[in-house]
């Protein structure tokens, strides 16, 4: 476990690329092939199944601390992550112990079938044997959620450094169903044949935002445009006669979208699309419905045929069991088009329409009225372009709407947590209701430190009234907040609730009696929502 | 009878003896219990402060009416007596005792327990009356020994020399770099500082500290001519045409606030030092069981949360309001 927590110490301490990459690069040079695979799964996702709940493990954190609970549930939003919450407040370890990193996975999966009793004595044991990082990594496998700033590109650098292979290679190679049960560091990263995993995506090609004027981009011949729908980016694989459905953060969702399984009925096998995944009666129905159906596992028949979705396809990955990425855009394009457009209206799939232009005026026009196709903006992609892997500049562009905004005034505040534990960063905002101000949203992010260092420095000051940890402030400062969306919604007080909100601007010119209110806001619920 | 001190929005003021404690607004007697801004600050008509403390405010405030006093002499005020005693926080810094008709009051301003080796060490004060801060009032904030941070600092430093960066370490100009002096490995290299800390050491070293030797950077020093240096600077100067001189560098933040995961990452510096002057979780609780006090007012940090802990571990505790800041992890300067 040293190792581990000494590559992750090189990692989390600083924000350079190189060395990170060549932290874990040595990592996959020296360590014994069961810590490589585990290294692999656990900054990737894959963690192992959960042995012991967070209710217990923070009752017995508390009480080997010797805090009371609520003294313990009062820091851990503060500090902002459980694992380290109760690595912070253990006492050190009486015990010396170096073992593995794999030792202490299969320390975890025995527990798992243990009795409470006997789970509270290894987990306490454990405690008492781990150095301070070794014991946060000891949390964060059970309650999982690593996020320290690995992505798959640094990941897939270190791997071809240490194993001499191709990144993007390893890049489909780390894609898919695969386990540290299921499949060994050997086969995963360096068999010649790795068995081909029937339900393996390919990693998905993502575009930048545009920030130059379009015709910067050329002649409007070379380009195709399509809608940027506001659904979810999704990959159907359709192999051995049956289909994955992969999100693009590499999640398997074939089991949320039933809907999917007639595919089989339309496209052939061994097929691969890339579309976007929507709500639809009769078009598009907005994120709003499509919410209803993420997060829900196994979906009641109810919201089956309330919120119905199908896939709005604009690549062919796979043909005829051909990776296609290398081919130009067009020509994929093509197929697909020839594929999708003859299917009846039952199949759970539309070919997502192309814009035509001649002119780049053409289609700045045509964006600013997505909104009305339920669109967020248009997305524009050379035709001669191949499918990359991950973000890359140059070839797709997105090409957003300006966010809806309204200026509303500031009435709580609460300190933020993590990152910004020492700072007031949690917002709540008012719209004015004849004389007074009522609270339509909360908002986090958008200003810079120096903001929020200046308006925590004025909370601090104009503290009006406590409610735990909220605190009512002096309505005084205005601010522009920038949103993605707006809907009706009976659980909040105004009515209405906000897609994405965020501080746009600190209005430091605006008297208080010019901030929106909550007539304007319903009349932009009429047009937008 | 009133309270010998009561909380006012000018600051903590004493009736029997009409002066303030650390007032944030312009009052005519001022006692000061250490020179950082938010405690120090101009405007007052005549301040009391420790003989210790008395050169760094004048370097900060200016030409101020300033009394001084010495740590433990006792003095009348009306009808107040009134001395101070360490605070360790930084040096010069105080805790004051007020007493009227029996009834002793402390007000602390900001303290440590950890005897840095710089500071006068903390004395307990037997009180009835407490007022403590809490800057780092949660169980999450426990301080190592400041020789474990030394050889961290020191390891950063062998560290650095051997991959040709150079560690440029950020702190408080008052208190917290001169601290960090004496914490470093003089053997180990020449340490070059920020104009603004290195102010503060001339005035500290002026009344008699032991600091280690230091070179401050100006327009004309060349870094080539100290190979192998450690900067101190101030963490405003991190990212600035002045930094650039040093090349590439490895940047560090000391700072109790190093102790979250989170906070290191926010400020994106290659290391966190975790050390403070600021008493951590468990110094809070021995100095406020060390006074014999029942009665505690917490003035600024994690004021909620401490109180109510103070209150369901048999204490009569308050959160009283004031404009005290505690450690800004952001901090520019004193």
């Amino acid at each position: 476990m040293k190792r581990f927590a000494d590559l992750f110490t090189l990692i989390d301490q600083t924000t350079r690329t190189n060395p990170k990459v060549d932290a874990l690069a040595a990592y996959f040079r020296d360590a014994p092939d069961e810590d490589k695979l585990w290294c692999i799964a656990i900054f990737t996702g894959r963690r192992p199944k959960r042995a012991v709940t967070t209710t217990r493990l923070r009752e017995w954190a508390a009480e080997r601390a010797g805090i009371p609970l609520w003294l313990f549930e009062e820091s851990y939003p503060i500090v902002g992550d459980l694992a380290e919450t109760i690595a912070l407040i253990l006492p050190p370890p009486a015990q010396r112990s170096d073992q593995s990193l794999s030792y202490w996975i299969t320390y975890l999966r025995e527990m798992a079938a243990m009795p409470e009793e006997g789970r509270k004595a290894a987990v306490l044991d454990a405690w008492d044997r781990l150095q301070a990082t070794e014991r946060f990594l000891f949390n964060k496998l059970i309650t999982g959620g690593f996020r320290i700033g690995v992505s798959q590109k640094l990941m897939t650098r270190a791997l071809s450094r240490a194993s001499g292979r191709e990144e993007p290679e390893l890049a489909h190679r780390l894609m898919g169903d695969w386990s540290p049960d299921t499949i060994s560091y050997h086969d995963l990263v360096e068999a010649e044949d790795a068995a081909a995993d029937l339900s393996r995506p390919y990693p998905f090609y993502l575009a930048y935002a545009l920030e130059q004027p379009p015709k910067d981009l050329g002649a409007p011949a070379d380009w195709h445009a399509e809608w940027k729908w506001d659904g979810i980016r999704g990959q159907i694989v359709l192999r051995g006669g049956v289909h994955h459905v992969w999100s693009r953060g590499e999640e398997l969702m074939t089991d949320r979208f039933p809907e999917f399984a007639r595919l089989t009925d339309f496209i052939p096998d061994n097929t691969v699309l890339d579309g976007e995944i929507l709500a639809w009666r009769d078009g598009p129905m907005g994120f709003n419905a499509l919410q209803k159906r993420i997060g829900r596992k196994t979906v009641p028949a109810k919201l089956l045929k309330d919120a119905p979705v199908l896939l709005y396809a604009y690549d062919l990955l796979e043909w005829d069991g051909k990776d296609m990425r290398a081919q130009p855009f067009g020509d994929r394009r093509r197929i697909l088009c020839d594929l999708v457009t003859p299917l009846s209206d039952t199949a759970p799939i539309r070919l997502s329409p192309e814009i035509p232009f001649d002119t780049w005026q053409t289609i700045e026009t045509a964006r600013l009225t997505a909104r009305e196709e339920s669109a967020e903006g248009v997305m524009l992609k050379r035709r001669d372009s191949p499918y990359l892997a991950g973000r890359k500049k140059g070839d797709w562009w997105k090409w957003k709407l300006d966010p809806l905004t309204v200026d509303a005034v500031l009435i709580y505040a609460q300190q933020g947590h993590g990152r910004r534990a020492n700072l007031f960063t949690d917002f709540t905002f008012a719209v004015w209701k004849g004389n007074d101000l009522v609270p339509f949203t909360k908002a986090y992010s958008g200003l810079t430190d120096e903001e929020f260092r200046k308006i925590t420095a004025w909370v601090r000051k104009n503290t009006l009234q406590r409610f735990g940890p909220v605190r009512q402030v002096r309505p005084e400062h205005v601010f522009e907040i920038a949103f993605e969306g707006i809907h009706e919604s009976p659980r909040h007080k105004s009515g209405i609730a906000l897609r994405f909100p965020r501080m746009a601007r600190w209005r430091h010119d605006k008297p208080l009696a010019e901030a929106n209110s909550l007539d304007d806001l319903h009349q932009l619920l009429d047009t937008y929502g | 009878m009133d309270p010998v001190l009561s909380f006012t929005d000018r600051g903590i003021y004493c009736a029997a003896g009409d002066f303030y404690i650390d007032p944030w607004r312009p009052v005519d007697r001022a006692l000061i219990t250490h020179g950082h801004a938010d405690h120090a600050r101009s405007g007052h008509g005549a301040y009391l402060a420790t003989r210790a403390a008395a050169p760094v405010m004048r370097h900060r405030l200016g030409d101020i009416a300033l009394d001084e006093i010495d740590f433990g002499e006792r003095r009348m005020i009306g009808g107040a007596a009134v001395s101070f005693h360490p605070a360790s926080h930084v040096p010069g810094s105080a805790q004051i005792r007020v007493e009227v008709g029996g009834q002793v009051w402390v007000a602390s301003g900001d303290y440590k327990i950890e005897n840095d080796g710089l500071s006068e060490p903390f004395e307990p004060v037997p009180c009835h009356h407490f007022i403590t801060e809490s800057t780092f009032g949660l169980p999450v904030f426990t301080w190592a020994p400041q020789a474990d941070i030394a050889a961290q600092i020191d390891t950063w430093w062998a560290d650095c020399q051997t991959s040709g960066r150079t560690p440029l370490l950020g702190a408080y100009a008052l208190g917290k770099a001169q601290r960090l002096l004496t914490m470093l490995n003089p053997d180990r290299g020449p340490i070059l500082t920020h104009g603004a800390v290195e102010n503060t050491n001339e005035v500290l070293r002026a009344q008699g500290l032991t600091l280690p030797p230091t070179h401050r950077v100006t327009p004309d020093l060349a870094p080539k001519e100290y190979p192998g240096a450690l900067v101190l600077a101030t963490p405003s100067a991190f990212g600035t045409p002045w930094a650039r001189r040093f090349g590439p560098v490895s940047t560090a933040f000391a700072s109790g606030w190093m102790r979250l995961r989170g906070v290191r990452r926010r400020r994106a510096a290659d290391r966190g030092f975790v050390i403070s002057d600021h008493a951590d979780w468990t110094g809070l609780l021995s100095a406020i069981k060390e006074t014999g006090a029942e009665n505690i007012y917490v003035t600024h940090g994690y004021t909620d949360i401490f109180t109510k802990y103070l209150n369901s571990a048999g204490y009569t505790a308050a959160v009283v309001s004031t404009e005290y800041e505690g450690e800004v992890v952001e901090e520019t300067d004193t």
